[in-house]
């Protein structure tokens, strides 16, 4: 019988088992066998593979130190001598997502070996990290767990065995490169059948699909600080004490405006955090420390800046999907037009 | 959003701890901060000095409004 597979399973804190968001600091550590979800991989995996070890960090310990804390994971992951790597799956989860991607792309780099993560495709994870390893694509949230194993077993044994894959048929996000091979009709003939299914109005599938770029350009500088009106805006989730319009604290389906008239610093009297994806302790203890209100009032006061624009708007950047995210600034950029507001500082957790 | 804002014509400065992040989404103006619970604070400080840390960090984020930037640029310092 042939050795089976070793597996190394990155996950963070929460799915590690070790606890939520006050649990998020906590450096990497390693345990024998799996964790947590890595019970269905094992399943999914089957007697072709092991898992020998599962890495588990917290999730702001990994945003806020990627290149340590990378090393770190990657550190613990080579004592296991794996074959595979597969991390999470992360859903929607940014910072999860970011580590996830981050390992695995350490992993295959250093270790030269496959890896297999799974994500929600507007996770910002995705596009740091697609052209560089495979991602599953899964649901946005972690009840599309049942769903994801099986599709990210199969692939990473594929990948393990050194079989051809496909990203349409073994679900993973394309990579951008380019495969060649003899197609039974010719460029000119699939051509003209795209164009008469296209105008058809019938479904038809690219061979090249456009790449998608949005950036927009960056705006001109203030010339004069000292006249400028300037607005605070943050995805940090921070709302009036007692969060009035009941923003979410995850997938927000709204934003807030409110008033700063007569306020000169945030307290944890008068204001708080809604945001449900990072431990809300010092944000709630003090809300300056996401919106810096007191600050500005000096600088206000000192003429650094011509005024602090009465209002600030929030939302909740957790799990919101980029087409609500837009909308909101939309919504609040044409205000800030109308308010003729000249700059935004705009805060995220 | 912060893409919005700056599709709005209204210059704008990302303060956000993970850069990589905000670079991936595309936002041009970008402060580092202290970290993801308490961007602009750090709760270990006294309160003077903490207050003293989010000053510099938001005079920094005024500075980076003031620059005229051709693409992304992280003002560290």
């Amino acid at each position: 019988m042939t050795r089976k597979i070793r597996v190394v399973h990155y996950l963070n804190q929460f799915f590690g088992q070790i606890g939520g968001e006050d649990k998020a600091g906590m450096r990497p550590m390693d345990k024998a066998g799996h964790v947590g979800p890595g019970m269905a991989f094992a399943s999914a995996l089957g007697d072709q593979a092991e898992i020998v070890g599962t890495v588990i960090c917290g999730d702001t310990y990994f945003g806020e130190n990627m290149e340590t804390a990378t090393a770190e994971v990657v550190d613990l992951i080579v004592k296991y001598e794996p074959d595979l790597v597969i991390a999470g799956p992360a859903f929607n989860a940014g910072r999860y997502g970011t580590a996830c991607g981050a390992v695995c792309a350490a992993v295959a780099e250093k270790l030269q070996i496959p890896v297999v993560t799974g994500m929600y495709r507007e996770n910002p994870g995705v596009d740091m990290f697609r052209k560089r390893i495979h991602i599953v694509e899964t649901e946005g949230s972690a009840a599309g767990m049942r769903r994801a194993v099986p599709k990210m077993a199969k692939l990473a044994l594929k990948l393990a065995k050194g079989e051809p894959t496909d990203s349409a048929a073994d679900g993973y996000l394309t990579r951008g490169i380019r495969k060649n091979y003899f197609a039974e009709e010719r460029g000119s003939a699939r051509a003209v059948e795209m164009l008469v299914r296209k105008l058809g109005e019938q479904e038809f599938a690219t061979e090249y699909p456009m790449p998608q770029f949005d950036r927009v350009d960056p705006n001109p500088a203030i010339r004069d600080m000292s006249k400028a009106k300037i607005a605070l805006v943050t995805s940090g989730g921070i709302v009036p004490k007692g969060n009035p319009d009941h923003i979410e604290s995850s997938s927000a389906s709204k934003y807030g405006k409110y008033d700063l008239e007569g306020v000169d610093a945030l307290t944890a009297e008068s204001h708080q955090t809604a945001h449900g994806g990072y431990d809300p302790v010092y944000a709630n203890e003090s809300p300056d420390r996401v919106l810096p209100v007191d600050v500005m009032r000096d600088l206000e006061r000192e003429g650094s800046i011509g005024e602090l624009y009465r209002y600030y708007y929030a939302t909740v950047g957790n799990g919101t999907s980029v087409a609500n995210a837009k909308k909101y600034a939309a919504a609040i950029a044409k205000e800030l037009v109308e308010a003729e507001v000249q700059g935004v500082i705009l805060t995220s957790t | 959003m912060v893409k919005e804002i700056e599709r709005a014509g209204i210059p704008v400065v990302h303060m956000c701890t993970v850069v990589p992040i905000s670079l991936t989404v595309g936002a041009n103006r970008i402060v580092p901060t202290v970290a993801i619970p308490h961007p602009l604070g750090n709760p270990a400080l006294a309160p003077q000095e903490e207050k003293q840390l989010r000053r510099r960090l938001v005079q920094r984020a005024l500075v980076a409004l003031q620059t005229e930037v051709e693409g992304q640029v992280v003002f560290e310092k």
